[in-house]
């Protein structure tokens, strides 16, 4: 059996950071060893308690007042070091787009292997990470161990619950970000439309697809998300060809796993299903009773979305009343 | 006069695969392919050529005959492939496909850009381009969806979860791309015929001195246990009704009863 040291979590997003904990917390446990996780940037002094409530045994905390929106040298620099430093055995780095480049650069750096967007990870009876991760576009999925240390795995938001917090002593060290100079120069940010944004972090969502004939159509799936508290979203084409929204769920968009995901209008292409296989329950309306998507589909209603969906907004009224 | 270099996967054609019984895939036979988002690295390669009048030249190491698939990126407009072909390729992960490349490149000589995929299509782990950007000591901007060079000041807006992020770096760097870059073209009769005199230029992994030991599963970090396809454990029940009343009345009751809407 090899000699662990600890476990290390590390997002820039708050909410994955304590279901990195989450997550953490159990491997640690298992290998009973350390939990540390990293916090790095500007406001630094004030979330590291949280952490600790959350879970972890120690904080790194690193003021680093410029870290903003990018991928950021001074964040890989920083982290870089202090693997190199402290070896932790495990890395877990949550599963956004700048921290699945971060975390493909330390691997790189380091020299050693790295697994996306894990959708379980345990602890086998040898004392090894074990992991799992969708490929072939949902077809497939592959579990998966290391050869090297340290391991470094990226894990998508909502994979794992965030613990309850409780009153815990921890370790919080203040540390210096290392100095080095950007290569990038971020000249400009623009956000998205705020109704893009949320439907990773959302309860419930309402995906819309080509059945649906205009933007406009979209009032009735947007009044449902209304009613049930959860966001709107699309496949591919409704952003890419029709430009009418900027994201979507799918495998080049967002991966949600919502408790309830209610497709309307939507075949359930392969690409489109590799979003959203996780969700818990899948209601899904469509005209077409050979759609692929009532394969995937808790509950299947076949008929005219432009129908059922104002049909639902007036039972769920009623219902909820 | 930009030289680009667009690396390029032989991927996997997705939504051939199939499962055996015991629910393996079977990936033997299925037909391969330009892994979909190299092949938008590709255009965005040829689109700047055309406007900068540079060269593009791709790159693909692959245990498998890759060439048909180059023969391909050959005729939408690169210029010369080459083709790092050896079995000792078999079973490496990322970071040893990443250090083969990066050797490659360093034979193929002066850069300004690289371009990739912003992951591919069968393995999607997004960590070529990143991987790359390290091994070769320059800077990378991933998630690209628009690319605008000028002499050595190159430009990139990223597509973000939440946002979007325009910024600047200076050449030799790296891009990796997204699906939504460009629509890449279908090549005319006559490009592919042209493409047939182009060169592809073979390698063995000795010809870039990369010792046995940094690729194949000694020189990988991870190592596959399993490959399965996905069990699917939906509960497909049919809500049926004479009215789209009576159809929502169903669902919303069914939805109650499972606890996730409502109180
Ligand atoms: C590399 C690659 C990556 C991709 N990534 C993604 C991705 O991440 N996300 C994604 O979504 N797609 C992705 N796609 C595209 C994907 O393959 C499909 O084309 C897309 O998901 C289809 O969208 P859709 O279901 O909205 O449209 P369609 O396939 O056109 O389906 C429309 C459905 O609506 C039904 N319908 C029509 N009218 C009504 C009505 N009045 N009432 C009820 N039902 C109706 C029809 O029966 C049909 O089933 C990708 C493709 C590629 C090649």
């Amino acid at each position: 059996m090899k000699e662990y040291v600890s476990v290390w979590v590390y997002s820039e997003n708050n909410n994955l950071m304590l279901e990195l904990i989450s997550c953490g917390r159990s491997l640690s446990d298992t290998l009973k060893i350390e939990l540390t996780a990293v916090l790095i940037g500007d406001e630094a002094e004030g979330k590291a308690d949280k952490l600790v409530k959350y879970g972890a045994d120690k904080v790194f905390m690193i003021n680093h007042p410029t870290l903003k929106e990018s991928p950021d040298e001074i964040c890989l620099a920083t982290l870089t070091d202090l693997i190199a430093t402290h070896k932790p055995e495990i890395l877990l780095i949550g599963s956004t787009k700048n921290g699945k480049e971060l975390a493909s650069r330390i691997a790189a750096r380091l020299e050693t292997g790295c697994i996306q967007d894990c959708s379980y990870l345990t602890i086998n009876g040898e004392g090894q990470l074990i992991t799992k991760r969708v490929v072939y576009s949902g077809n497939a999925v592959v579990t998966a161990t290391f050869s090297r240390s340290p391991h470094i795995a990226t894990v998508p938001l909502r994979t794992f619950e965030k613990l309850e917090p409780t009153e815990r002593k921890g370790n919080i060290m203040k540390l210096e970000a290392k100095a080095v100079k950007p290569r990038l120069d971020v000249v400009s940010v623009s956000k998205m439309e705020v109704t893009d944004v949320k439907v990773e972090e959302a309860r419930i969502v309402i995906c819309g697809g080509r059945g649906i004939d205009s933007k406009e159509d979209f009032k009735p799936l947007k009044e449902l998300a209304q009613i049930l508290e959860g966001q709107v979203s699309n496949t591919r084409p409704l952003a890419e060809d029709r430009k009418w929204f900027s994201g979507w769920v799918g495998l080049s968009g967002k991966k949600i796993k919502p408790t309830v995901y209610i497709g309307c209008g939507i075949s359930g292409m392969i690409q489109h299903v590799a979003g959203m296989r996780d969700s818990k329950i899948v209601v899904a309306i469509n005209k077409d009773p050979e759609a692929a998507i009532f394969e995937f589909a808790d509950y299947m209603v076949v008929g005219d979305l432009y129908e059922i969906v104002p049909a639902i907004v007036k039972e769920l009224k009623k219902a909820l009343d | 006069m930009p030289r680009i270099i667009v690396c390029l996967k032989q991927a996997i054609d997705v939504s051939q695969l199939k499962a055996d019984a015991n629910g393996r895939l079977i990936t033997a036979g299925v037909s391969r392919k330009i892994s979909d988002f190299d092949k938008n690295a590709l255009e965005e390669a040829v689109r700047l050529k055309e406007a900068l009048d540079g060269e593009v030249v791709t790159v693909t190491a692959s245990v498998e005959d890759a060439k048909t698939t180059i023969r391909e990126a050959l005729a939408m407009g690169g210029d010369k492939g080459y083709f790092i072909n050896d079995e000792a390729l078999q079973n490496s992960d990322t970071l040893a496909i990443s250090f083969v490349l990066a050797e490659a490149i360093k034979k193929i000589g002066q850069f300004d850009l690289i371009l990739c995929g912003e992951a591919s299509i069968d393995g999607f782990s997004a960590q070529v381009g990143p991987r790359l950007a390290e091994l070769l000591n320059i800077p990378v901007i991933t998630y690209g969806r628009k690319i605008c060079l000028e002499g050595s000041v190159l430009t990139v807006e990223r597509i973000l979860e939440d946002r979007y992020e325009t910024v600047k770096a200076s050449t030799p760097a790296i891009v990796t791309v997204t699906k939504e870059i460009n629509e890449p073209r279908i090549p005319s009769l006559m490009a592919i015929m042209k493409a047939s005199k182009k060169e592809i230029v073979t390698w063995r992994l000795t010809d870039l001195g990369v010792s046995p030991g940094k690729v194949g599963e000694a020189g990988s970090g991870i190592r596959i246990l399993d490959v399965k396809a996905p069990k699917v454990e939906r509960r497909r029940v049919l809500i049926e009704g004479e009215t789209p009343n009576e159809i929502a009345e169903k669902l919303v009751k069914s939805l109650i009863q499972e606890g996730v809407v409502g109180r």
